[in-house]
């Protein structure tokens, strides 16, 4: 019998790199193979016109996968197609989470602090001979074939119990609470896409992975159904959504859309922890916002990047994400389709805005799915945390006192930053920082008690 | 003091012999002491609801843009009321208008938001029927913005749905209402939009926490109270704001969940609020004043053969 899966899971580690960036270095990262349970999905949209990418990271018996969706409309088989993980791991890189660092000048020489370094097919078996069957169920085989490794069939349905046994009978194991929760999607006329793996394609492509799955439909729906994801889901899970437009950033209108705090410094030994850092902030947002909000980690054009994490993915690369727009110079292949300002993209950029959202959901917290809109907002945003390094050596001049006394009160503003961040304990931190017990400014009776 | 443009301009219309609903109020205001122009609450209220926007919620809006408003908003008030010549009428209603606007509308850039505030405020002057403005005139400042510039968004979930915060927003808006005298087109328009979201999850079999979190929607409940109930562009009889309210709501409704677009609210009164002089022509009933005095006002004014 074959599981039941909504999303897929994450994306293969990536060794961190170093780059340089014009505002300091970047120096470590935050992916999403932080996250445990954590789906990619990427949503290329202009106008009612839309390519969704998923990521599949299934990792049991490939005889066992299965995947439900939810469409809006009959996909042909020319719409749905094999995509490349590589993209994934390509806008995970580009778009996670990023430290930074700066090294202090030295404090007798009054250079300017800023250095700049620019960073630079067989038909699917399933309908053969089950007309008559279907029928009596009210489920109506709209479409079937099979794409790369995977049988593909579209459903439409009349009630969600026939389409249960049908899929039972079909050979999918059906958690509990699927009727009720397929019901809302066939009440609202939505298709299903219903992906197994065909073991005998699956061989030739020489992998023991599945690549992730792509469709393309024009449907004035802007939504990524969850909530079929929640029936067998055991705790909360996490989506990190790469939604791509031609206007600007894109937020949710049924929940509420935050930012995560960012450009914040940090004490130097974050540098060791930044991704168990990472997580426990965001753990701590989650609750913060009463775990119903998705969060914005980054908001960028697509064409640059300041500091990068990885180099901005190239106009082929962005086809293969599903930017049906872009031609492979990296102009707008629609005539009439202009820059927003003057006769440039604004930095240099290309036509395609990348905003990565990032949810932990759970059924109690999120009993909708998901519904976006694109905004006009062009402001830029990352995820950015700041490192500075204390100057080391001892200066005798007048400045160098002024920089030591500025130095305990940075570094106390950092420890609290960090505990404020993250929840971690503020005696641990003084600790890791090597920090006194008490900031001089608290004990201020020593001052009276000499 | 009452807003003058008005009832100069409605001195035309039919005459407003009714006062009971002011004369009730003023009752109660007078054992409570509590200021009998209802938009000072409206201010107290908006201006509590924007800081713990801007504080608590993390608002997309900077205060050079929320300086933009007012500035413009403001100054095209008081250019309106000394080129019409009204004297006496305060600012009341435009720092309203820019409060909404402050809290509704987001932008990246820096001119949006003065000329949403200039154009917001022009409306009321300018578009206007049978004594009445045409649009509400944040609501015009918001649709205008999104229609025309390119550079305008509303975050409908920017209030996120919270239990806690949607009750608060029922009692202050209610108690808003309640002193306008408008109350009922508030109501209505919940009941028939609440109404119609809780057919639709009830047919498609979804939970009822679909509908709570429905409910609980910040931005619903701050429209329901703060922009639907303006008194000066709903109809004046009940029955009316009644029709107004079913219509809105099925505009609505219907924008959102048949067509999926965003910002029905916002269309959705745009489209309609302009049909409120007209309605008044085929249903009388009693004008709306802001005050006992503004109503005196017009009487007099009346009265005196002044039109």
């Amino acid at each position: 019998m074959r599981s039941f899966c909504l999303a897929a899971l994450l994306a293969l580690p990536l060794a961190p790199r170093e780059a340089r960036a014009f505002c300091g270095f970047y120096v470590g990262k935050a992916d999403t193979k932080l996250f445990n349970k954590a789906s990619q999905v990427i949503l290329a949209r202009d106008g009612d016109r839309m390519v969704i990418s998923m990521s599949n990271d299934y990792r049991g018996d490939l005889k066992e996968f299965a995947l439900v969706v939810p469409v809006p409309v009959v996909l042909k088989k020319e719409q749905v197609h094999i995509g490349k993980r590589e993209v994934f791991e390509r806008l995970d890189a580009y778009s996670a989470p990023r430290l930074v660092e700066y090294h202090d000048p030295n404090p007798c020489m009054r250079v300017a602090a800023m250095r700049a370094a620019s960073a630079g097919s067989a038909m699917a078996k399933m309908s053969a001979d089950g007309g008559a069957r279907d029928k009596a169920l009210g489920v109506t085989v709209e479409a079937a074939y099979t794409v790369g490794e995977y049988d593909i069939v579209i459903l439409g349905a009349k009630q969600s119990d026939g389409l249960e046994t049908w899929l039972g009978e079909n050979g999918y194991k059906m958690p509990k609470g699927a009727s009720r929760a397929l019901q809302p999607y066939i009440k609202q006329k939505l298709k299903f896409f219903v992906a197994k793996v065909n073991l005998g394609e699956q061989a030739k492509t020489g992998t023991s992975t599945l690549r992730p799955l792509q469709f393309a439909f024009e449907s004035p729906r802007y939504m990524l159904p969850i909530r079929l994801g929640m029936i067998n889901a055991d705790g909360p899970q996490d989506l990190v959504i790469y939604a791509l437009g031609r206007t600007g950033r894109v937020e949710t209108t049924n929940y509420r859309t935050v930012k995560l705090p960012s450009d914040m410094d940090l004490p130097e030994f974050v540098k060791d922890e930044f991704p168990k850092f990472y997580k426990d902030m965001f753990a701590k947002a989650v609750e913060g916002e009463g775990k119903r909000a998705v969060f914005t980690e980054y908001f960028w054009n697509m064409g640059w990047c300041d500091p990068c994490s990885a180099d901005p993915l190239s106009p082929e690369e962005l086809r293969q994400a599903g930017v049906f727009w872009l031609s492979d110079d990296g102009s707008a292949l629609q005539p009439g389709i202009r820059p927003r300002r003057g006769g440039r993209w604004a930095g240099g950029g290309v036509p395609v805005f990348i905003t990565r959202l990032h949810v932990r959901y759970d059924p109690e917290h999120f009993p909708e799915d998901l519904v976006f809109q694109e905004t006009a907002d062009n402001q830029n945003f990352q995820g950015r945390y700041v490192m500075r390094h204390a100057w080391k050596d001892d200066g005798s001049c007048p400045e160098a006192g002024d920089y030591r006394r500025q130095l305990a009160k940075r570094r106390e503003q950092e420890a609290k930053t960090l505990a404020t961040l993250t929840g971690w304990d503020p005696a641990e931190i003084r600790q890791k920082m090597r920090l006194g017990e008490k900031a001089a400014e608290e004990q201020w009776y020593k001052d009276i008690f000499r | 003091m009452p807003m003058g443009i008005e009832t100069t301009r409605s001195a035309r219309t039919r005459s407003g012999a009714e006062g009971p609903t002011c004369a009730r109020l003023s009752r109660v205001s007078d054992r409570l002491s509590l200021p009998e122009d209802p938009r000072w609450f409206q201010i107290v209220f908006l201006g509590t609801l924007l800081t713990v926007g801007l504080l608590r919620m993390g608002f997309m809006i900077t205060p050079w843009q929320i300086a933009g408003v007012f500035a413009a908003g403001l100054l095209t008030q008081l250019v309106f009321l000394s080129a019409y010549k009204l004297e006496g009428v305060g600012l009341k209603s435009a720092i309203i208008t820019c409060l909404g606007l402050s809290f509704l509308l987001r932008s990246d850039t820096l001119w949006v938001h003065p000329l949403a505030a200039a154009l917001a405020m022009a409306s009321k002057f300018v578009l206007r029927a049978r004594g009445k403005h045409l649009w509400n005139p944040a609501n015009f400042g918001v649709v205008v913005s999104l229609l025309l510039t390119g550079h305008a968004w509303v975050s409908p979930a920017q209030w996120g749905h919270d239990l806690l915060f949607a009750a608060w927003f029922v009692i202050l808006g209610a108690t808003v209402v309640w002193r306008a005298a408008r109350s009922d087109v508030s109501w209505a328009f919940l009941a028939c939009y609440l109404g119609l979201c809780l057919l639709r999850v009830t047919y498609l079999g979804q939970r009822t926490a679909v509908f709570w979190h429905q409910f609980e929607n910040g931005s619903l409940l701050l429209f329901t109270f703060f922009m639907i109930s303006d008194p000066r562009t709903i109809p004046d009889s009940r029955l009316g704001r009644f029709l107004l309210a079913a219509a809105v709501a099925l505009f609505v409704f219907t924008r959102q969940y048949e067509f999926f677009r965003t910002n029905g609210l916002f269309y959705a009164l745009f489209a309609l609020s302009p049909a409120s002089p007209f309605v008044d022509r085929w249903l009388a009933g009693a004008k709306h004043f802001w005050t006992k005095a503004d109503g005196a006002q017009h009487e007099a004014i009346v009265s005196g053969g002044i039109s």
